[in-house]
C-alpha cells in the first residue's frame, strides 16, 4: 500500500497571481453548492415529495387529493403491511448476523501478506463487482426447480423446490445477499484491519498475548469505525432489497417473501396506490435513518473521532 | 507481518468461501458453452460435450448490443457529472470551517441512508413531468445523484490524508483556494478520485431500480432490464440467459483487471481511519 499523502507537489511553484490569491486560503461554501443542488433536486426533493404524498390519496391519473392519516390507517389494517415489516427486519438480522462475522474474518485474514491471499482475495471480490439483477438471474438458474443444482441433489434439498416454502425461500434471499455483499464488507474490514498500528501487536507480544487474544483485544476495538460503516450498509441495504426478491421469489410463495420495499413497488406500479406506496417509502427511510443515527451518534463518527487516540 | 507460521484454519475457511464464491460462477460458465438440449440432458454441473459460442450470439443479435451501448452512455455521463461535482465538495468539506459546510456534510452522510426506492414514486412522476420518461438523461440524473454520497464520503477521506503542513506552505504564499485545489489537492486525491470513477461507473452499470421504473422501450432498455426481461421471458433458456448474464459482466470484469488497485484501495478508505 503506498500512500500518496507523504509526496509533495511537483516542483516549486512560481507565484503568478497578484494580491487577489490574498485570503484565508481556504474555500468558501461556495464550493459545494453545485454538488449540494444537484444532490437536493434529485435526492432531497422527491424526500419532501413523499412525505407530502404518504398523507395523501393518488392513483397518479386524476389530482391527489388531502387524505390526513388515511394511508397510514390503511397500512396498520393490512396484514400483508404488517407481515412485511417483520419480514424486512428478519432479513436485515439474519443479513448482518451471518455477513459481519463472516468479513471480520475475511478481512482480517485478507489483510495478511501472503501471496495466495492476494490471489485468493482477487476472485473473492468478484460478487462484489456484479449487478444485483445479474446476480439474482444467476441464482435464480442455478437453483432452478428443474433445471438448476437443487434437482440433481435431492438427497440434500428434499424436493428441490427452494422457492416453494417460507423458510427456504427466506434462506435463499439471505445466501444471495451474503453471497454478493461479504466482498464489500470485507473489503471494508481489510482495509481496517490493516490500518492497525503495528506497534500495538508488538507490544501485545512482548506481553505474550496469544493470537486469539490479540484478535479480541486489539483487532476489535481497532475496526471500531469499520464495523460501524459497514453496519450501516447492511442495515440500508437490507431494509431495501428489492432486485433479489424481484426476481427470485417474486415476494412469493403467496407473500411469504413479500418484504416492504418490494410491497411499495407493488402498491406504486401495480396497484397505482401512490399514496399508500409513499407511506412504507417514508416508513423505510425513517427506519434506516433512525438506526444510521443512533450508529453515528453512538461512535462520535460525524466528528471524526480517530481510533489513534493515545498511541 | 505478525505470524510467521501458517494458519490452516484460516486457510481452510477461506478455500471453503473459494468454492463458494466459484461454484456458481463455474456452473453459469460452463452452461454458455453448451447447446440448450445438452444442458438440459446433462444437467448443471457438466462439462460442455459440443462447445458452441451461438447463446453469445444469439443475445447479441437479439437486441443485447443495444443494451450494451445504452448502458455505457448512462454510465459515461454519470461518471461525468459525479466528477465534476464531487471534488469541489469533498475538499470543501474537508478545508472549510463553515457551520453550513458541516451541515452539507451531515446531509450527505444522512444520504447514504436514504435508499433508491424511497424517492422512486415522486422520481417517476419528476421525470414524467420534466418530459424525460423513457430517456436515459431521466435515468442518468438519479442515478447519478444517488451515486454521490459515497463518493463524497470516499474522497472526504482521502483529502483528509493531505498533510496540513502543505497547506498551510501554499497558503502562506498567498495561493488562493482555486490554486490550491487543482495544484495541491487534486494532483494529491488522484487515487480517490480514480476510485470514485470506478466506484460510480460500478454504480451506474449495475443500476435496476432507476430503469425498470423510468424507461420503458427497447430503445432506452440498460444491460441490466435486459437481463430481467429474458428470465421472464424465455427463462427456460437457461443457457441463453447465463450468457447474457457473462456479457453484463464482462466489461466491468476487464476493467477490475485494470483498476483493481483504484477500486480496492478506496473501498478500503470508506472503513474509516
Amino acid at each position: 500500500m503506498t500512500r500518496t499523502a507523504a509526496l509533495s507537489p511537483d516542483g516549486q511553484k512560481v507565484r503568478k497571481d497578484g494580491p487577489s490569491a490574498i485570503g484565508a486560503g481556504r474555500p468558501g461554501f461556495l464550493w459545494a453548492v453545485p454538488a449540494a443542488v444537484f444532490f437536493g433536486l434529485f435526492a432531497l426533493v422527491p424526500l419532501i415529495m413523499v412525505a407530502v404524498l404518504s398523507f395523501a390519496s393518488w392513483d397518479g391519473l386524476s389530482d391527489p387529493e388531502f387524505a390526513g392519516l388515511d394511508n397510514w390507517r390503511k397500512l396498520l389494517d393490512d396484514p400483508v403491511m404488517i407481515k412485511s415489516l417483520w419480514l424486512s427486519v428478519l432479513l436485515t438480522v439474519l443479513g448482518v448476523a451471518v455477513q459481519t462475522p463472516l468479513s471480520i474474518l475475511l478481512g482480517v485474514w485478507a489483510a495478511g501478506h501472503q501471496r495466495n491471499r492476494a490471489v485468493l482475495s482477487a476472485i473473492y471480490f468478484v460478487p462484489m463487482l456484479l449487478s444485483v439483477a445479474a446476480v439474482s438471474v444467476l441464482w435464480r438458474a442455478v437453483l432452478d426447480p428443474n433445471m438448476g443444482v437443487p434437482a440433481q441433489a435431492t438427497w440434500l434439498f428434499g424436493d428441490g423446490n427452494l422457492f416453494g416454502k417460507q423458510a427456504t425461500a427466506i434462506g435463499v434471499l439471505v445466501f444471495v445477499s451474503t453471497w454478493q455483499f461479504t466482498p464489500l464488507h470485507t473489503l471494508i474490514y481489510q482495509g481496517a484491519a490493516r490500518a492497525v498500528p503495528q506497534v500495538l501487536y508488538q507490544a501485545a507480544q512482548i506481553d505474550g498475548a496469544g493470537t486469539v487474544r490479540q484478535f479480541f483485544h486489539i483487532t476489535l476495538p481497532q475496526l471500531r469505525n469499520a464495523i460501524i460503516t459497514s453496519m450501516i450498509l447492511m442495515v440500508v441495504g437490507g431494509l431495501t432489497t428489492f432486485d433479489t426478491v424481484l426476481i427470485l421469489t417474486q415476494g412469493g410463495p403467496g407473500s411469504d417473501t413479500t418484504i416492504s420495499a418490494y410491497y411499495m413497488y407493488q402498491k406504486a406500479f401495480k396497484s397505482f396506490d401512490y399514496g399508500g406506496a409513499s407511506a412504507i417509502a417514508l416508513l423505510l427511510v425513517l427506519v434506516s435513518t433512525i438506526i444510521s443515527l443512533i450508529v453515528v451518534r453512538l461512535s462520535g463518527y460525524d466528528k471524526m473521532r480517530s481510533t489513534m487516540e493515545g498511541l | 507481518m505478525r505470524k510467521s507460521r501458517p494458519n490452516y484454519l484460516a486457510g481452510f475457511g477461506s478455500l471453503v468461501w473459494l468454492l463458494v464464491v466459484g461454484l456458481p460462477l463455474y456452473v453459469m460458465l460452463v452452461a454458455t458453452f453448451q447447446t440448450r438440449p445438452d444442458h438440459a440432458a446433462n444437467g448443471p454441473l457438466s462439462f460442455p460435450e459440443h462447445f458452441t459460442l451461438d447463446n453469445y450470439i444469439d443475445d447479441l443479435n437479439s437486441g443485447f448490443a443495444q443494451y450494451f451501448l445504452n448502458t455505457v452512455i448512462v454510465t459515461v455521463c454519470v461518471v461525468g457529472i459525479v466528477l465534476l461535482l464531487v471534488p469541489p465538495l469533498a475538499y470543501t468539506i474537508v478545508r472549510s470551517r463553515g457551520r453550513a459546510t458541516t451541515t452539507v456534510f451531515r446531509l450527505f452522510l444522512l444520504g447514504l441512508a436514504i435508499p433508491s426506492q424511497a424517492v422512486i414514486v415522486p422520481m417517476f412522476f419528476v421525470i414524467s413531468e420534466a418530459g424525460l420518461y423513457d430517456n436515459l438523461i431521466g435515468v442518468i440524473l438519479p442515478t447519478a445523484a444517488f451515486a454521490m454520497p459515497v463518493c463524497a464520503l470516499i474522497l472526504t477521506g482521502v483529502m483528509r490524508d493531505i498533510t496540513p503542513d502543505l497547506y498551510e506552505a501554499m497558503t502562506m504564499d498567498g495561493a488562493s483556494p482555486r490554486r490550491v485545489f487543482f495544484q495541491l489537492v487534486l494532483p494529491l486525491s488522484r487515487s480517490g478520485i480514480s476510485t470514485i470513477v470506478v466506484f460510480s461507473a460500478l454504480q451506474a452499470w449495475n443500476g435496476f431500480l432507476f430503469p425498470l421504473v423510468l424507461t420503458q422501450s427497447a430503445e432506452t432498455k440498460v444491460i441490466t432490464l435486459g437481463l430481467y426481461d429474458f428470465q421472464t421471458e424465455h427463462g427456460v433458456n437457461t443457457p441463453g440467459l447465463l450468457a447474457a448474464v457473462v456479457l453484463s459482466m464482462l466489461p466491468i470484469l476487464i476493467v477490475y483487471l485494470f483498476a483493481r488497485r483504484a477500486l480496492v484501495q478506496g473501498l478500503m478508505g470508506v472503513g474509516g481511519k
